[in-house]
């Protein structure tokens, strides 16, 4: 997935250079407000974890193996803002190390797999856990999800740079359809390695994955030989809670159920839509050979798959992301206003 | 693409080019890449001179043609995709050996092909005549922010540490007999995964309190300064000067 | 008294989970002295030394570290008077080359330029690791990283010297090279351990944490042959291993050597 130079032209590069920038810097804030002084340490060795996870086999078939991009990973363990830097410091290392990925690239990598991968994921997963039922096989449901859908989102982010800034005006509709299946894939696998991923840690630690951190067990009194429950420190506010659950969730179902509508009407007409659907094909055919050995093998599924189908899959998850990308910096925002009075009542909220 | 990341691409030597102050040598392979990258596509052989420029340079850091080429090979996956662009591109279309070809995709393929082979060309010559203390030093000195930098430092210094860890994982899973073969396996990786992750983690916390010991109170002693001179600056940027006279020809003629 | 390197009275601990790990320490270190501090495990011997350098803080009780008290006021000079070495030398050395991890220390206290190289030399000099300083860490052995784990602190040039089980995972050879620096420096030691003839082959004295508190203080040959204080403690010799023999502790009765053993707190 690493873009190499040249691919993307130098202006649009400027571009997510700077958009890049803004968004680590961001991150560095943030990452120091929840970590102050611990943040180089601790992010540092969860960049280091990264790095070393990418490098780990997950062996699927006939001698094919895929392995962890690891922006959603990163980001439901250690937070959005730390995960941002950790994915970014990754790709910068990679770049000049070992040249992988362009250095003039630089900005379009990070903002596709550090940041676009990092903030869906985070917001979809938040967002999931808050509609499920409080427990651990919904945190991993939410992993699942979260991982899933950043793999296309991060492919959809490099289609709308490549559709400013691409170098080469390839045909729409045919790379399209092979892309988002393929990429699709890629984010199964990423996903089932997430979930496992993340499942696997939450058993031992739960305290140390970021975003659960609300399902803590909560304290209990020992009163006549009996285990109570300690009275919760929460302000009861269940009803609060369970509506703005309900909201969510019909939130988050009209706005895919409506994206992918409107996509798959929209990807009639060549242009729109469908032209991110097709130039995401680009992406996801360089990502395809990266994984798999044979540079045809996805040439055929873009000749099978439906246009239409694959626009209006796109539309889903580009539409998907917006709301989620909107409603995960709402939450952010409030979650900032709320923190300093009491975490536990931020939670419900 | 995660097989390219175990080796080190630094090799050991005492030329010009390793001498030079790190972050001239970081500031001048940006330029050189930035440079290339503006090029239009057309001027095919300013390419070839790009090329040139960069095998003098090998030369000069005594850095062997084969070493270069080999590293190259990271590239593979997107030489693969250039090789489809002529295929897949709309527009005129012209016929080569029997089969009906893009002419823009063919453009799209070179520029591909030329400038992202250059790219990697010029990175890993700055990363085979640059230790990574070195590179470090050298972003601290081009104004990257000082939590990046140490955060960039610390995964370099644990990053061993921790693939070795993950090695001994894979040596005491195998040891009793277990092999990863398939899906069905995952659950077992990735509890392997889930492990490494809570020790770097409590490793990062024990880190910590070692730092906090010996004084540390959020900013990082600045132990090292790198400087160069004015001959080193120019020594170093040399190379893109010589791109961008080029390029300019690139673009006039 | 406030020659003493390390004067600990009535420390009392409990971690923000209600697990309390320390009920009322009280010990006293000169200058100068090689004391060991012996426990077996969970007996709070990591808390009392992370309450040394002020990492932990807010129980009750006072620490003083020559004179000065341990608390938010003095911090950074606590912290470079009480050198810490922690037990894997991994996470001690977090620099990118032994030079600038030595120097991180000095470094943090404000010095610089020849000065800071000088303490740098001096530290690794006297570890014997001088020719190691452009090194990354993980390129040098267990026994060499622990030895430059050594100089980092040593470079603080502090008051006291902590060490977290300095013998852990060290062969004999490097068990010996370290014992050899540990009795080279002129620094007061406290060293946590359950390494017994480590301890009884460097520590003139030790002392005894078990359950919170100091349990016994005395000379290390005979706290280790007194059979009932020792077995009492969960603390074991290792098999054959004799102390009378190594020291020349002369034989006691075990009722008679529990006298001759302060009770703590």
């Amino acid at each position: 997935m690493h873009v190499p130079d040249g691919f993307i032209d130098a202006p649009t590069s400027v571009a997510t250079g700077v958009v890049a920038a803004a968004a680590v810097a961001v991150s560095l804030r943030g990452a120091r407000r929840e970590l102050d002084e611990r943040t180089a340490p601790l992010a540092g060795l969860v960049a280091a974890f990264i790095f070393a996870v990418q490098m780990l086999n997950f062996p699927v078939a006939a001698g094919t193996s895929g392995h962890l991009l690891g922006g959603a990973l990163a980001a439901i363990l250690v937070g959005p803002y730390t995960g941002v830097l950790c994915v970014s410091v990754v790709l910068l290392m990679q770049g000049i190390l070992f040249a992988d990925g362009g250095l003039t690239a630089l900005g379009v990598n990070i903002t596709n797999m550090a940041i676009v991968t990092t903030v869906v994921a985070y917001a979809v997963f938040r967002g999931l856990v808050k509609i499920l039922p409080r427990s651990r096989r919904s945190i991993t449901v939410a992993s699942f999800v979260a991982a899933l859908l950043s793999v296309p989102a991060a492919a959809l982010a490099f289609t709308l740079m490549y559709a400013v800034g691409g170098t080469t005006d390839v045909s729409i509709g045919k790379v399209a359809t092979a892309m988002v299946g393929v990429h699709i894939l890629i984010g199964i696998g990423e996903a089932a390695i997430t979930a496992l991923t993340v499942g696997a840690v939450v058993a031992v630690r739960p305290d140390l994955v970021y975003g659960a951190r609300d399902l803590r067990q909560r304290l209990q009194l020992r009163v006549g030989g009996e285990l109570v429950d300690a009275p919760a420190a929460e302000p009861a506010v269940p009803v609060a809670a369970r509506s703005s659950r309900k909201v969510w969730a019909v939130g988050l179902v009209t706005s895919l159920v409506l994206a992918g509508f409107v996509s798959f009407y929209a990807s009639a007409s060549p242009d729109g839509l469908e032209k991110v659907a097709a130039d995401q094909g680009i992406d996801k055919k360089t990502e395809d050979h990266a994984n798999a050995d044979s540079p045809l093998a996805d040439y055929g599924v873009k000749d099978i798959t439906d246009a239409r189908l694959s626009g209006g899959l796109a539309g889903v998850i580009g539409v998907g992301v917006t709301v989620v990308a909107g409603t995960g910096v709402f939450w952010a925002v409030r979650r900032r206003r709320t923190d300093d009075a009491s975490p536990t009542v931020v939670e419900n909220v | 693409m995660g097989a390219g990341h175990a080796h080190r691409l630094y090799r050991h030597g005492h030329s010009p080019v390793h001498g030079l102050p790190p972050h001239t040598k970081l500031a001048a392979t940006f330029a050189f890449v930035v440079v290339v990258v503006s090029t239009p596509r057309e001027a095919m052989w300013a390419f070839g001179l790009y090329a040139v420029l960069l095998a003098l340079v090998a030369y000069a850091a005594r850095v062997p043609a084969g070493f270069l080429l080999k590293r190259l090979l990271i590239e593979v996956p997107f030489v693969a995709f250039a090789v489809l662009m002529p295929f897949v591109a709309e527009g005129e279309r012209v016929e080569v050996l029997g089969m009906s070809l893009s002419v823009s995709g063919l453009w799209g393929a070179w520029n591909v092909l030329a400038k992202g082979t250059l790219g990697v060309a010029a990175s890993v010559l700055l990363a085979s005549t640059t230790e990574l203390r070195e590179l470090l030093l050298g972003l601290q000195r081009l104004k990257l922010p000082p939590l990046l930098v140490q955060i960039a430092s610390f995964m370099i210094r644990y990053g061993d540490v921790i693939a070795d860890e993950m090695r001994r994982m894979r040596i005491a899973r195998e040891s009793r007999g277990f092999e990863a073969k398939g899906v069905r396996h995952w659950g077992v990786l990735a509890k392997s995964a889930g492990a490494l992750f809570i020790r770097s983690y409590e490793r990062g916390e024990r880190v910590h309190l070692a730092m906090v010991s010996r004084g540390y109170a959020g900013s990082m002693p600045v132990i090292d300064e790198v400087t160069a001179s004015r001959a080193q600056w120019s020594y170093a940027f040399a190379l893109p000067v010589a791109a961008l006279v080029v390029c300019v020809l690139g673009w006039t003629l | 008294m406030s020659t003493a390197s390390l004067e600990v009275s009535g420390l009392a601990f409990a971690y923000p989970d209600g697990h309390q790990a320390l009920f009322g320490v009280d010990f006293t270190i000169a200058r100068g002295e090689r004391v060991a501090l012996l426990g077996p495990n969970g007996a709070g011997k990591t808390t009392l030394v992370l309450h040394l350098n002020g990492i932990l803080t807010g129980g009750a009780g006072t620490v003083t570290v020559a004179g000065l008290p341990v608390g938010k006021r003095h911090m950074a000079e606590i912290r470079r008077r009480v050198g810490i070495v922690f037990q894997d030398p991994d996470d001690q050395l977090f620099m990118p080359t032994v030079r600038e991890d030595v120097a991180f220390g000095p470094a943090a206290a404000g010095l610089k330029g020849p000065e800071l190289e000088r303490r740098v030399e001096e530290a690794l000099a006297r570890v014997g690791m001088a020719e190691f300083k452009d090194r990354p860490p993980h390129h040098l052995s267990f026994g060499q990283r622990r030895r430059v784990a050594v100089a980092t602190v040593l470079a603080m040039e502090p008051e006291i010297l902590v060490l977290d089980e300095p013998s852990s995972n060290l062969d004999p050879a490097s068990r010996r090279e370290l014992a050899d620096i540990l009795r080279s420096l002129d620094v007061t030691v406290l060293m946590v351990t359950h390494d017994l003839p480590y301890a009884l082959e460097l520590c003139p004295r030790s002392l005894i944490l078990s359950e919170g508190v100091i349990a016994a203080d005395g000379r290390t040959g005979e706290l280790l042959a007194d059979d009932d204080l020792m077995r009492a403690h969960r603390l074991e010799l290792p098999f054959g291993f004799d102390p009378r023999s190594v020291m020349g502790v002369p034989p006691r009765e075990p009722s008679e050597a529990g006298s001759s053993v302060g009770e703590g707190a």
